[in-house]
């Protein structure tokens, strides 16, 4: 018998009586998220957020307000970004290493949460937004909802993905002593455009 | 209406007063009281340290003495919650669930069933109130810290009928002082840290007493106390309700 | 790391934490730093009026799913495989250590990175794999300190909230080069990144743990604040995950559900920095999932224990136990300890965890701070009646405890002991105030009063009722 076979047994044996699972759908508030909530929750997990009525304002907030000089990749559709690279031709995702600056665009932001979902067609590559020094990310506004449970349903709504991932703010530790660090592994900093 | 009124056996025979006090406030709140002489102890001791198959008799014993009465009211939490949960006679079920339902800690049979609005006590001094877990999380004796939910507290809103009466604020409002049953001697060191934590907190407030329904709680607090050689005193609620 | 714990089981948790205790300021500060976490978790949970709804609703959705698991752990594997998943079976710890073993000898590498696993640490992984030749970095800060330490993480959230900073600076000048005196954690993590950003660029296999896999759709999704569990998977060749069969959950819509409970739980973040979702492996990379048992369709079949399976393993139940913030995981001497693993060990060795369930009040805190409403503490006392009618209860206490059984049910022996025990004390104080008493080493005994309640009411309170 393989394991899979014991494994299945064992529990088909020691499973109680079969119980309803709840109705979830209530938790759902189909309301739009507030702009507000979502940059004040944003702020305080280490996070900046700028609203901005049209992309081309990106450049000079990146370049000026930031201060990126370094390797920037830029896959947003319609934002021009001085020296930024566009395409992600090199397969060998290792050379993404010195990258530092990555801008995507992500499907929806949660307001409760400050966390944004982009998933892997908006990242080329999975490790951009993990290996970049600093993230950009760029979301609608008509796409902010108010809590998880919108999301998911949003999410239900949208083509599939391969990989998604909600990403809140920059990456963090409290490991040494509760003293909270932004930048861990990941990007030391997150900005999120919100597009009126 | 005829209370049958159970005492722990660590009251009984320690903290007597705890007892007396009990008896007094109830008649005076017009209650007829009996205490069967027989009693023992709820079992808890055994049942707690996983030895609940050897609190039979105490358990035969506890219906014996009480299954009559209208009520069974005690002065402590952790009793009443236990035999609540626990008392069972697989000879004689439906009294031991009728026993299970009728059994009340004191302050709950004051303010659910008796609904008492004011009471005629005086109490001028600072006091701590320690809520004794199994009565406030096993009971529902007030809100618990944990969950997103109203405040309530039966104990404290008796309490506040006290004239004079200055109820201190605590760090921690409902952290559990390490008595524990069998747990204060089994796990001394941690018992005692955690006791010693507790009373630093009502010190920390200028405490002069520390109150609470469970007596067991008070007695671990005490002994902490004493041993700091502190002017602070433990004193089971009832005898704060009754004091005039 | 496994060889530590294994020292210390032949101390139970009592005489562990009395160890712990014998430096009171380092047992206040441990206390102290855990308790906050605790405000932090209270502050951000009352934000949420339906709170008490949604751990209704995860409740209810994983007693589901523990009553209807063999088909759902079957729809989970078609849908993996379908996604193009490689999905794999291990009943024990010792076939999970073989199957990661053989996965990593199959790709030609010995070096493997591993995000944080509480699975693992239950298997023994990176010791059963540094036997055998293979290198593993963990990844997550706080459980590379420990590694660096040669330790067993303290707390499944927060591994090294044991470890002072400038104890961690002194371990990374010895082994990472930081400067001695080091102490400060923005640069101890500064350090940390830079070593470990080596590492994830350079290991071409990763580990990571499944904090839910979703039956619906055969995806599963991982918990990080660092990020560093992707790193590690989207930059090496092979990527293996594994998870308990319990992390199941039905609908991908119930992750809304959980991801608004476990962070707030856990440390009392509003969701952890990324909750990615792995459903189809990256092109040319392999994703391998490892299901694994271990003695949990054992406690399934437990009536009373079972519901400890619906853990998500938050850590909420050891930050809000009193006895785990004053005597630290390590007192447990088990992987997962506090709470949650005192009523899951002694399902998997009850002799050698027979001490756990007693290391606790029963207080009920953790019960209702758990986010799936597992009744922790009513485990806890179960576990007791089945430990001691297995035999595994100190002689003394069950001598003790029979006399105390015949003593309490008997009107007569009761008043003749409390009455002599009363008399010693007032009398003869020093056959109980001395060392030989545990009560009396750090208290004082209560005062004999000169008669029982019982006593008193013979004169005084009968007469009374007679009228």
């Amino acid at each position: 018998m393989s394991s899979r076979e014991k494994i299945l047994a064992a529990v088909a044996q020691n499973q109680p009586a079969k119980l309803q699972l709840p109705d979830v759908n209530l938790f759902e508030t189909g309301t739009e998220g507030s702009l507000e909530n979502f940059i004040k929750v944003l702020s305080a997990i280490g996070g900046k957020a700028y609203s901005i009525n049209d992309l081309s304002e990106i450049d000079s907030i990146i370049t000026d307000d930031i201060g990126i000089r370094g390797r920037v990749v830029n896959l947003v559709e319609g934002l021009n970004l001085t020296n930024a690279e566009e395409i992600i031709t090199d397969t060998v995702v290792h050379h993404l290493h010195n990258v530092e600056m990555a801008v995507v665009k992500a499907s929806l932001g949660v307001a409760e949460n400050g966390a944004v979902w982009v998933t892997e067609e908006n990242m080329n590559q999975r490790v951009l937004p993990f290996i970049c020094q600093h993230l950009a990310v760029v979301v609608h506004q008509k796409d902010l909802v108010p809590t998880m449970h919108d999301a998911y349903k949003q999410i239900d709504q949208m083509p599939g993905y391969n990989y998604g991932s909600f990403i809140a703010g920059p990456s963090k530790t409290a490991d040494i002593e509760q003293s909270l660090v932004i930048g861990a592994h990941g990007p030391r900093s997150m900005i999120v455009f919100v597009l009126k | 209406m005829t209370v049958g009124l159970f005492i722990p056996c660590y009251v009984d025979q320690f903290y007597p007063n705890a007892a007396i006090a009990t008896l007094q406030l109830l008649e005076k709140l017009g209650v007829t009281v009996v205490y069967p002489p027989n009693q023992t102890c709820c079992g808890q001791p055994m049942a707690n340290s996983g030895f609940e198959h050897l609190s039979e008799g105490c358990n035969r014993l506890f219906m014996e003495n009480f299954a009559e009465f209208d009520y069974i009211v005690a002065p402590s939490g952790s009793c009443v919650l236990h035999i609540s949960e626990h008392l069972h006679d697989d000879k004689q079920p439906e009294t031991a669930n009728n026993v299970r339902h009728k059994i009340y800690e004191l302050t709950s049979f004051l303010t659910d069933v008796l609904k008492v609005k004011s009471l005629p006590s005086k109490f001028p001094h600072r006091v701590g109130m320690h809520q004794s877990c199994h009565g406030q999380r096993g009971l529902h004796l007030s809100q618990m810290s944990e969950l997103v939910a109203p405040y309530f507290s039966k104990p404290g809103s008796l309490l506040n009928m006290v004239e004079g009466i200055d109820l201190v604020p605590l760090n921690r409002v409902d952290e559990c002082c390490g008595f524990g049953g069998t747990f204060c001697v089994t796990e001394e060191a941690v018992s005692v840290k955690m006791g010693k934590d507790r009373v630093a907190d009502h010190l920390e407030h200028k405490a002069e007493f520390i109150t609470g329904v469970d007596m067991s709680c008070l007695m671990h607090m005490e002994g902490i106390l004493r041993r700091q050689g502190s002017k602070a005193k433990v004193m089971h609620i009832a005898e704060i309700l009754n004091a005039e | 790391m496994q060889s530590e714990m294994e020292n210390s089981t032949t101390k139970d948790h009592a005489e562990l934490s009395e160890e712990f205790n014998r430096d009171e300021e380092r047992v206040n500060w441990h206390d102290e730093t855990l308790w906050w976490i605790r405000q932090k978790r209270d502050k951000i949970v009352h934000q949420l009026p339906e709170w008490e709804q949604l751990r209704e609703a995860a409740s209810q959705i994983k007693l589901n799913v523990l009553s209807d698991l063999h088909n759902y752990l079957q729809q989970f594997e078609a849908n993996a495989i379908a996604n193009g998943v490689h999905v794999h079976w291990a009943a024990d710890a010792a076939e999970h250590n073989q199957l990661v073993h053989q996965l990593l000898t199959n790709a030609g590498v010995t070096q493997m990175v591993k995000s944080k696993s509480m699975l693992t640490e239950e298997c023994g992984l990176n010791d059963y794999l540094a036997e055998h030749g293979i290198e593993v970095i963990d990844s997550d800060l706080g459980e590379r300190i420990v590694q660096l330490a040669g330790e067993a993480p303290s707390h499944i959230v927060l591994p090294c909230i044991h470890k002072k900073k400038e104890e961690i600076g002194d371990l990374f000048h010895k082994y990472l080069g930081t400067p001695s005196n080091m102490a400060d954690p923005q640069m101890l993590t500064e350090a940390a990144r830079e070593h470990l950003r080596e590492i994830f660029l350079t290991r071409r296999a990763a580990l990571t743990g499944v904090n839910f896999a979703v039956a619906e759709t055969g995806e599963f999704v991982v918990c990080t604040n660092e990020g560093n569990a992707d790193m590690g998977a989207h930059l090496a060749d092979i990527h293996i995950a594994s998870m308990g069969i319990e992390k199941l959950i039905p609908e991908r819509k119930h992750l809304g559900v959980f991801l608004r409970l476990l962070t707030r739980s856990a440390t009392g973040q509003p969701i952890t920095t990324y909750s990615s979702h792995f459903k189809k492996p990256r092109s040319g990379v392999p994703i391998h999932i490892i299901l694994v048992d271990n003695g949990r369709t054992v406690q399934l079949g437990r009536e009373d224990f079972r519901n400890s399976l619906k853990c998500i393993r938050c850590g909420a139940c050891m930050n809000t136990c009193p006895v785990y913030r004053r005597s630290g995981g390590h007192s447990y001497h088990t992987a997962v300890a506090g709470p949650i693993g005192s009523i899951l060990a002694p399902n998997l060795d009850m002799k050698k965890y027979a001490d756990l369930p007693f290391a606790s009040t029963l207080c009920g805190s953790c019960s209702n701070v758990c986010p799936v409403k597992i009744d922790i503490h009513e485990q806890l006392y179960k576990w007791r009646q089945v430990i001691v009618k297995a035999g595994y209860a100190p002689a003394g206490k069950t001598a003790g405890m029979q006399v105390m059984s015949k003593t309490l049910s008997s009107p007569t022996a009761y008043h003749i002991a409390g009455k002599a025990g009363r008399w010693v004390l007032k009398h003869a104080p020093f056959a109980v105030n001395n060392k030989l008493n545990p009560w009396y080493k750090q208290r004082d005994m209560p005062e004999p009063p000169s008669e029982s309640f019982g006593e008193w009411y013979k004169k005084n309170g009968g007469k009374k009722n007679e009228q």
